[in-house]
């Protein structure tokens, strides 16, 4: 089961009100190399990993749901209390029309969610692979956010989660290396 | 490693029929843990306020992105 | 419509809370891969006891940071309080 605790990763701010900085900030909501996406595709996989690695399958997804929720932080304070005209000059006008405030799970596009964002392959090599590759992704994704943004408090909590994907996939290298070890190897009788 | 750096450049080619002005360097980011390897024991952490500052706890993973709107830090550091 | 406000060390205590919670998050995934990292574990165990005892002095003057029983509960149940971690 989850705990849920009251408390945030990190220290999330934002400088000012800024509708068109959520309407990026989304694509880590909602979007193929989001947090949602990853959370699901790491807890999803432990059921067909080999037992060393499964921790680790539940430790960083258990983190990509607090970094989910920094996102959605980082989006509730861009756009809270923001003015229709503030939403029409951002472009998110048609957002709101649907969801007024509500967060919906999409990319920065407007394309909703979809399960087909997570693999599962059941071959742990390539599963782990998948992972890795999708921690890039999600770096990258933060480099492209904070290249858009012009927000010094915002960009500090990006840098934090681009910084994470690195650990991530370093740890998630470090897996690959575990299930490749010797000492494991098909015993041939 | 002499010069060593996590930002990588490139010189795409440039035609004269190119309607937008030539970006001449492009770069593109190869952080720390793509060298790393398995992590040693004992490597050097920061100070846990550091840590959390920082985004990782040990110092070799460190890499922090500045965007090109971010003053005095520009994207190559 | 609530006016409450919380005080500066609601701030200062979160943010050492999330200092020493970082430290136990990193630590995690290391020895998810480093088992045997004997001096690693030394250390992981004395963050968690100092985790317990900051948990434990949050939440005496700012309410529960967690429930279905890992916290206690004044009277009325104030669980439910804001601000909530979006909020703060």
């Amino acid at each position: 089961m989850w705990i849920y605790e009251k408390k945030l990763q990190y220290p999330v701010k934002v400088r000012e009100c800024n509708p068109r900085l959520a309407k990026y900030l989304i694509e880590q909501y909602g979007g193929a190399d989001g947090e949602l996406a990853a959370a699901l595709r790491y807890l999803n996989q432990r059921y067909t990993i080999p037992d060393k690695v499964i921790g680790l399958l539940t430790d960083i997804g258990t983190e990509e749901f607090a970094h989910l929720e920094m996102i959605a932080t980082m989006i509730y304070k861009l756009t809270k209390d923001a003015t229709p005209e503030q939403l029409k000059a951002a472009g998110i006008e048609d957002h709101y029309v649907n969801h007024d405030n509500a967060l919906f799970y999409q990319n920065a596009a407007g394309v909703p969610f979809t399960a087909s964002y997570i693999q599962a392959k059941g071959d742990p090599i390539a599963d782990l692979y998948e992972d890795i590759a999708a921690e890039e992704k999600a770096r990258a994704t933060y480099q492209w956010i904070i290249d858009m943004s012009d927000d010094p408090d915002l960009n500090d909590g990006l840098r934090f989660l681009r910084e994470r994907e690195i650990v991530h996939s370093q740890r998630f290298r470090e897996a690959v290396e575990l299930l490749k070890d010797e000492r494991d190897r098909k015993k041939i009788f | 490693m002499k010069n060593f750096t996590h930002k990588k450049t490139y010189h795409p080619y440039i035609s004269p029929l190119d309607p937008c002005p030539p970006i001449r360097t492009k770069t593109y980011s190869t952080p720390p843990h793509l060298y790393m390897g398995f992590q040693p024991e004992n490597l050097e952490q920061f100070n846990p306020r550091e840590a959390l500052q920082a985004g990782t706890l040990w110092k070799a993973f460190y890499d922090p992105y500045y965007g090109p709107k971010e003053k005095g830090r520009g994207p190559n550091e | 419509m609530s006016n409450k406000q919380m005080p500066k060390e609601f701030y200062t205590m979160m943010e050492e809370l999330q200092s020493i919670d970082f430290v136990l998050v990193d630590l995690t995934l290391y020895l998810d891969t480093h088992p045997n990292d004997y001096k690693a574990i030394q250390q992981f165990n004395e963050f968690s006891q100092a985790r317990r005892q900051l948990k434990n002095q949050f939440e005496e003057r700012f309410g529960p940071l967690q429930q279905y029983g890992n916290s206690y509960s004044n009277y009325p149940w104030n669980w439910n309080e804001s601000p909530w971690p979006w909020q703060i």
